[in-house]
This record gives structure tokens, sequence and C-alpha cells, in this order.
């Protein structure tokens, strides 16, 4: 129990400083430390997701910057995609979808490299620098 | 001309609307590092809008998803639970402390533990 709530306050925590959103590090988590199977780790990250971009959402749409119309759109149009990436999640191995998360974890890491060296050793972390405050998720 | 435009928008949001879909359902996050490189390049969207437009289809996209894993029987709800308030505090948190902690440290830091978290996924 103290496991998942350190795994959610650590990754709440580092998805506000960055802008990123709590999965990437959500699933690793339950995976590493709490011993969940891949399959179970990423359908309970996209539970665990949910309550962050509510949230989120509220104090982003205090400043204006949620476009309503086009964030439902986008939201409803996304069933059958999510639909079809869940049943391939589940079509594939434990082994085969853990790999292909790890590789997208190197990914996300090369991104942040990259974006490290374009920011000055001493600035701070500004929507500027690419990405959103109060649980932006990229 | 105008309702060839906005034909034109509801086709690409209907495809990133599929595309962060199916990238949400696959690996169990929210999709947003697909929908706000696509809002900036396909919609015109400057990066505040795009993130925060993001966080809210999200909110329906990681509903859908999880609603689907919930039918395989995937669900950890109390799990789920137990990460995701303490995430919320979190993120206030994280918010908070973005004014003055360095962006680059952070910015490695962030890649360090993404790297170790892939060996250690790899290595299972």
């Amino acid at each position: 129990m103290i496991g998942a709530i350190a795994i959610g306050l650590g990754g709440g925590i580092i998805a506000g400083l960055l802008g990123v959103g709590g999965g990437v590090l959500f699933v690793p988590g339950l995976v590493i430390f709490l011993g969940l199977g891949q399959h179970q780790a990423e359908a309970t990250s996209l539970l665990a997701i949910i309550p962050v971009a509510i949230v989120g959402t509220f104090v982003q749409d205090r400043y204006g910057n949620v476009r309503r119309h086009d964030a439902v759109l986008l939201g409803l149009l996304s069933v059958a995609g999510a639909g079809a990436g869940v049943a391939l999640a589940n079509a594939l191995s434990g082994a085969v979808l853990r790999d292909a998360f790890a590789a997208l974890l190197l990914i996300v890491a090369a991104q942040f490299v990259r974006r490290a060296q374009t920011l000055g050793r001493g600035a701070a972390i500004t929507p500027a620098a690419g990405d959103s405050a109060a649980g932006g998720d990229r | 001309m105008l309702a060839e435009l906005s034909s034109h928008r509801s086709l690409r949001l209907a495809l990133i609307g599929t595309l962060a879909g199916l990238f949400s359902g696959l690996f169990g996050v929210g999709g947003g590092s697909v929908i706000v490189p696509l809002l900036v390049l396909w919609l015109g969207y400057e990066e505040h809008a795009a993130t925060a437009t993001s966080l809210a289809a999200i909110v329906f996209i990681a509903g859908f998803a999880a609603l689907t894993q919930g039918l395989y029987g995937n669900v950890d709800v109390v799990d789920a639970i137990l990460i995701g308030i303490p995430a919320v505090i979190g993120v206030v948190m994280g918010t908070r402390l973005q004014q003055r902690l360095p962006a680059r440290t952070v910015a490695l830091l962030f890649a360090g533990v993404l790297v170790l978290s892939a060996i250690e996924l790899i290595l299972r």
C-alpha cells in the first residue's frame, strides 16, 4: 500500500515538474515495485491517470487554455483506437509488451536528453521550454 | 469553404484521437506525447493550448482504455486509487516546485530514471 502511494506521489511530482503524464512512470513502478504483470500495470495506470488528467484540466481551463470543443471531439473519437490498442496489448504476451514498453521509455528518455541540451544550465522549467504546468501530459 | 475547412479539422481530430487511443491502449499511458505534437503540427495549436486540450482529451481516452482493460479483467482498482489520489497531490507539488528547480537537471534526472526502468524491465 505504501509502495503504491509512493509511486503515485513520486510520479505525480515528476509529472507536474516536467509536464509529462504519470503513465510513463506508473507502469514501470507497478511492475518493478509492486510486481504486477505488464498488462495489469498498464490497465491500472490508465485508471490512475484519470484523476490527474481531471484536476489538470480544471486548472488549465481556469487559464482558458482548454479548447473544449476540440478536446471533447478528440476524446470521443479516440474510442475505436483505444479499444484496438487495448485489444492489441492483450493479444501480445507480457514479455513482448514489456520489451516494447521499455523501448518506448528509451525513446522518451532520448527526447528529454535532447531537450536538456537546448536548456540553459540554470533555466527554470517554463512552458516556453516546451511544456506546460499542472500535469500536462507529454 | 468554411464547411470544408471544418470537416477537414474534424477529420484531423478523428485521426489524432484514433492514434492517441491506440498508443494509450497499447502502452497504458495518456497519449499526450502523440496528441500535443500533432495538434501543433496539424491544427496550428500553440504549445499551451495543445497541452491543456490534450489533458482534457486524455480524461476520455484513458477512460475508454481503462474500461476496455477492465473487460479483460486487468485493472487493479485499489492500486489505481492508491496511486491516482497521491498523484494529484504530487502534480500540484511538482507544478509549484517547477519555478525553483533547474529544468536541465530535472530533465536529465527524469531521463536517467526512464533508462534505469527500461533496463530493469528488459532484464526481467
